[in-house]
């Protein structure tokens, strides 16, 4: 149904400034009336608020600093002063047990960590980290996998056949495996290759690691509405009328795809941050002083059965994020591209 | 289709080359990086480390290198550990494998089943409250990290029902189906859940959604005329040709998992898999480890893409000729 639509694109994409309907706009529409996405939206943009706020809380209401620890700090609880981390009475007696939920949001919400850092703040200064990953991963794997995918496409011969080649090794290659080789590698030395540098521990680095492997995921289906397009009519009317590749490729070619690269965007940004939760939590994803909900839970593990609230509110952040992420996803698709069958692999 | 078959394999063998040479870069070229340094330590002098360096090999060239390390991995089979020097890097994957086995398979009988099973529900019962139910497990199986899933699942049955409900389940480890078969699969009983209850998830959704494009199409309008009963259409016509994109996901996703994609699970369940081995091999930079299980990782996961595609292959002559 959409492709008819998708063979007037360059005109339609000019015309969807007026408020006569165009492609975009009549997809927008579609999803407005699509209700679970709507509520997984809205409920998105709660957390994402919530995260944003994250500074507002720990100095206004929870009055802590979430990322220094807080080994001999006291809090109040029904009145009573109490330590937030008391030595432990289980086992040996050696370790401590952080102060559990007080459900008072001025006094540690939900509990402290195993350094006496205040979990709430935490959670919502590690959100932060999380989306920022997933969403900036989601949009460099998109743009580089647009861009190669095109390129792939469009030229076949031999640029297609060293791309195509490129995209089965690293498909090839266990995902999970492949991101935790480039992370033990580069979390030692940092990043330095030609005019990039980042440094070791920068947040930039799981950013880029996680857009790397997943870029085939995305480049592959691109690909292959690129080489169908290839035959469009439209397409030989303006290489006939002349014009350059280039061209042909931006006005021609990528107004036709973009709606897959949309579709592709909120879904990637949902399986990236679950990436780098899982890489936090095996701890070669955020590193410490940083937080993120994989090293939170991360943290939770070592105190799961004595303050198990840690890791549950953690892994539950990531776990409700990731669902509205993917049925806002699911709605973006059938509002922009029915057929589309991305879902291929899980 | 032997002319395809031998194709297909011949690019699979070449890919499984250029991943080995990708994992040596990453590990031996990345500017930056240097191997010896890890294995000599913290603040090693210059000393020490020219002697880990020449003891090692890394003062020779790369390519040189990598022959040395292939040669020992597929022709002498000796290659040894960087960290326990003297430990055989094989033998340890062999040991390793049989565990990551028991896990994947156990797990995938569990998910087939119960993802056919529920997909084929939802899509027979579609408009009642089964459908959403499945679709909601679906975006759930996609969404939930598996290792948290884990997480909850040790802490419900190892501590807070350990007492009461689960009192039968046995410490987290795993325990040789040598040792008997009960045993074995009383240890395997909760990782497997955890991993199927996502991935049946996923392939609930994804059947249900076949099944009723497949319930759409005039072949089973043609069986309705013919005057069929539903559930004989549902079962003996609209299912087998929904199940093709199933079982092709399938093999993908089960050659994934014993190749090391089950590696969060195995480490949250403590397992001593291929995944875990990895994910030590990786905390300790021990190359020829990491070398060995990457290999044999992309070696499940290259061989179930190429059997997949051969099967497609057989199913549709058009796919031959691409």
């Amino acid at each position: 149904m959409t492709t008819a639509v998708k063979g007037s694109a360059p005109r339609a994409a000019r015309q969807a400034v007026r408020p006569s309907a165009g492609p975009w706009r009549r997809a927008l529409g579609r999803l407005r009336r699509n209700r679970p996405a709507m509520i997984a939206g809205v409920g998105l943009l709660l957390i994402v608020l919530a995260c944003v706020l994250a500074p507002v809380y720990a100095n206004l209401v929870a009055h802590t600093d979430p990322f220094t620890s807080g080994a001999s700090a006291t809090t109040i609880v029904n009145g009573q002063q109490v330590p937030v981390l008391a030595q432990s009475t289980e086992g040996l007696g050696l370790g401590v047990t952080p102060i559990g939920p007080t459900w008072d949001p001025g006094h540690y919400l939900l509990g402290a960590d195993n350094q006496g850092r205040d979990v709430m703040a935490r959670l919502l200064y590690g959100g932060r980290n999380s989306l920022l990953i997933g969403l900036s991963s989601a949009v460099l794997c998109c743009t580089l996998a647009t861009v190669l995918g095109v390129l792939a496409g469009y030229f076949g011969g031999w640029i297609d056949a060293v791309l195509s080649r490129f995209f089965d090794v690293i498909w090839a290659f266990p995902v999970y495996l492949l991101a935790i080789c480039l992370s033990v590698v580069l979390l030692t030395s940092g990043l330095h290759l030609g005019p990039i540098h980042i440094d070791a521990g920068s947040l930039a680095l799981p950013v880029v690691i996680i857009a790397l492997i997943y870029v085939p995921y995305v480049a592959r289906p691109l690909r292959g509405q690129v080489m169908a397009l290839r035959n469009k009519e439209f397409l030989h009317a303006a290489v006939g009328l002349g014009a350059s590749d280039l061209r042909v490729m931006r006005r021609e070619v990528l107004p036709n795809v973009l709606p897959t690269v949309v579709v592709f965007l909120p879904l990637m940004t949902a399986l990236n941050m679950l990436t780098e939760s899982a890489l936090s939590f095996l701890s070669v994803g955020v590193q410490s002083p940083d937080a993120s909900w994989g090293t939170i839970i991360n943290d939770g593990l070592a105190l799961l059965y004595t303050r198990p609230v840690i890791t549950i509110a953690a892994g539950l952040c990531v776990g409700l994020t990731a669902v509205a992420l993917n049925v806002l996803g699911d709605g973006v698709r059938d509002a922009l591209d029915p057929n589309a069958r991305l879902r291929g692999g899980a | 289709m032997v002319g395809y078959i031998l194709r297909r394999f011949g690019a699979a063998v070449l890919v499984l080359f250029a991943i080995s040479v990708l994992v040596f870069l990453i590990f031996f070229a990345t500017p930056g990086v240097d191997p010896a340094a890890r294995i000599a330590g913290k603040n090693a002098d210059p000393a020490t480390l020219a002697q880990v360096r020449a003891s090692f090999g890394f003062d020779r060239p790369l390519p040189v290198q990598y022959a040395m390390m292939m040669k020992h991995l597929f022709v002498s089979h000796d290659l040894t550990s960087f960290v326990n020097r003297g430990t055989l890097v094989i033998p340890q994957i062999i040991d390793a494998v049989p565990v990551t086995l028991s896990l994947v398979v156990g797990a995938a009988v569990i998910w087939m089943v119960l993802g056919v099973a529920m997909g084929t529900l939802a899509g027979a019962m579609r408009g009642t409250v089964v459908d959403p139910l499945v679709m909601l497990l679906g975006v759930f199986g996609v969404s939930l990290p598996v290792y948290w899933l884990g997480e909850v699942v040790n802490l419900i049955t190892q501590k807070e029902l350990h007492d009461s409900v689960f009192s039968w389940v046995p410490p987290l480890g795993y325990v040789p189906i040598s040792q008997g078969v009960g045993q074995w699969a009383l240890h395997l009983l909760f990782p497997w859940l955890t991993l199927a209850l996502l991935y049946a998830g996923i392939y609930a959704r994804l059947l249900r959604g076949e099944l009723i494009n497949a319930l759409n199409e005039d072949y089973v309008r043609t069986a309705r005329a013919k005057g069929l009963s539903e559930r004989r259409i549902l079962i003996k016509h609209a299912l087998r040709c929904s199940l093709i994109p199933i079982v092709s996901l399938f093999g993908l996703d089960f050659g994934a998992l014993v190749g090391g994609a089950a590696l969060l699970t195995e480490v949250v369940f403590g397992l001593p898999g291929v995944g875990k081995l990895t994910y030590q091999a990786l905390q300790n930079l021990d190359l020829p480890v990491i070398m060995g299980t990457v290999l044999y990782a992309a070696f499940f996961v290259v061989l179930a893409n190429a059997v997949v595609d051969v099967l497609y292959a057989r199913l549709d002559p058009r796919v031959r000729r691409a």
